[in-house]
């Protein structure tokens, strides 16, 4: 009885060895891009777990729905806009991408390429309202990888002195208020406060500037997304060339390349799923 | 893959109405919950954040397994990727008790700079400031 089992057993095995099969059934290339994706997700986890550690270490942080107001045109005051239309503007992208595999598994040479278009489309709508979002952020208000002019009170106070803007002399501000502080001809205007409560009630303070590595932070994570998202539509481009020119078309794999770099997209909105939580949200 | 062409193209419009209301629904809570909704009306941090994470981790699932077809590979390409991000969660609890803990190291130290005085004494007594009046070796 042993010896049929084990002879069962090694036929098995046989089966396996013989060659001819992929492991998972897979094709090593798509398996490969998938061990790629798992390992750039860790390297983006670092970075994000290095953000929440060094917010969390912090007693005051910027807070996103007023660092994130503006949008295009001069609006001001609209929170978290326009990074929701840059998020719908990825998601519509990943549905065009899924689009394109499906034509891909039907050998649809022409609906590859229209669907590859739209999603390449997206792509370059995505970054460029990324560059947008940082010269907002670098040139109008003049956070660098060293100064962070955004942050919000620690103690409740009143303003001695206005910024022209939207502070008045004389108003008033609770713990945890958000400020930004101004520049003008490359004078930094640091409004005076007098606090109200707690240990320092009385004394003249000036508004501080927030803690250095929210600007250095931000601009690395959204910055290696961003590269992300870029080299994203440079590989899109190039497959939807090579598709166009029928070069998938003798290979008679459902345009499985379509597929590989449509798993490289997904992960790329993954990420930023995750960056806009973490940046944005919370 | 087990669906057809017609129910692929119905499915994947599906998923993504739902990424989109999901989406909506997780700025919306944000917004609200930070006052902007309602004048002065906040929902307390944790609630915020463990509402918010849930949903990014809804939409991730639906991106992996069904956009990036997950659901449709075989188990064992399923554990051998998405097992090792379970350590993540690991990484996030460790790292944020740190950083809760270079906070209130901070605050210790500067409490104890506040008090050098008493720093100095305790410090002596415990003979880890050399004074020389008090030095009996030489």
């Amino acid at each position: 009885m042993a010896d049929t089992a084990v002879h069962h057993a090694v036929n098995e095995d046989k089966e396996l060895w013989d060659g001819g099969k992929s492991p998972f059934k897979v094709s090593y290339g798509k398996i490969m891009m998938w061990y790629f994706l798992l390992s750039d997700a860790f390297t983006f986890a670092g970075f994000l777990i290095a953000y929440g550690t060094l917010r969390i270490s912090m007693p005051t942080w910027p807070v996103p729905d007023f660092v994130f107001s503006a949008f295009p045109g001069g609006f001001h005051h609209k929170p978290l806009l326009f990074v929701t239309v840059m998020t719908f503007i990825l998601l519509a992208s990943s549905f065009t991408m899924v689009r394109a595999v499906q034509e891909g598994h039907q050998e649809n040479k022409n609906g590859v390429v229209f669907w590859m278009i739209l999603t390449i489309i997206g792509g370059a709508m995505f970054l460029g309202c990324q560059a947008w979002e940082w010269t907002t952020l670098i040139k109008a208000e003049h956070v660098s990888v060293t100064t962070n002019p955004f942050s919000a009170h620690t103690e409740a106070g009143i303003y001695l002195e206005g910024d022209g803007h939207d502070i008045k002399e004389g108003d008033a501000f609770d713990v945890g208020a958000s400020y930004l502080i101004h520049k003008h001809d490359g004078e930094w205007h640091n409004l005076k406060y007098k606090v109200t409560e707690g240990e320092d009630a009385g004394m003249i303070k000036e508004q501080a500037f927030g803690p250095k590595a929210f600007g250095a932070l931000f601009f690395f994570i959204t910055g290696f997304h961003g590269f992300h998202v870029l080299s994203g539509v440079i590989f899109l481009l190039i497959i939807c060339v090579n598709a166009a020119t029928g070069l998938y078309v003798k290979r008679k794999n459902g345009y499985e390349m379509v597929e590989k770099i449509g798993l490289y997209w997904h992960f790329v909105d993954l990420v930023w799923v995750f960056v806009f939580l973490v940046f944005y949200l919370l | 893959m087990g669906l057809s062409y017609e129910q692929s193209k119905k499915t994947a419009t599906k998923i993504i109405t739902i990424l989109a209301v999901i989406t909506i629904a997780e700025v919306l809570f944000a917004l609200a919950g930070k006052g902007y909704i309602v004048e002065g009306w906040h929902v307390p941090v944790f609630i915020m954040g463990g509402v918010m994470i849930a949903m990014s981790l809804l939409k991730a699932y639906l991106i992996v397994y069904e956009f990036m077809h997950m659901k449709y590979e075989m188990p064992g390409l399923v554990k051998t990727v998405l097992l090792p991000t379970l350590l993540l969660v690991w990484a996030v609890f460790a790292f944020f008790k740190e950083g809760d803990y270079w906070k209130n190291r901070r605050g210790e130290i500067m409490d104890k700079n506040m008090d050098r005085t008493e720093l100095e004494v305790s410090s002596k007594q415990q003979g880890m400031i050399y004074d020389p009046n008090t030095d009996r070796n030489n």
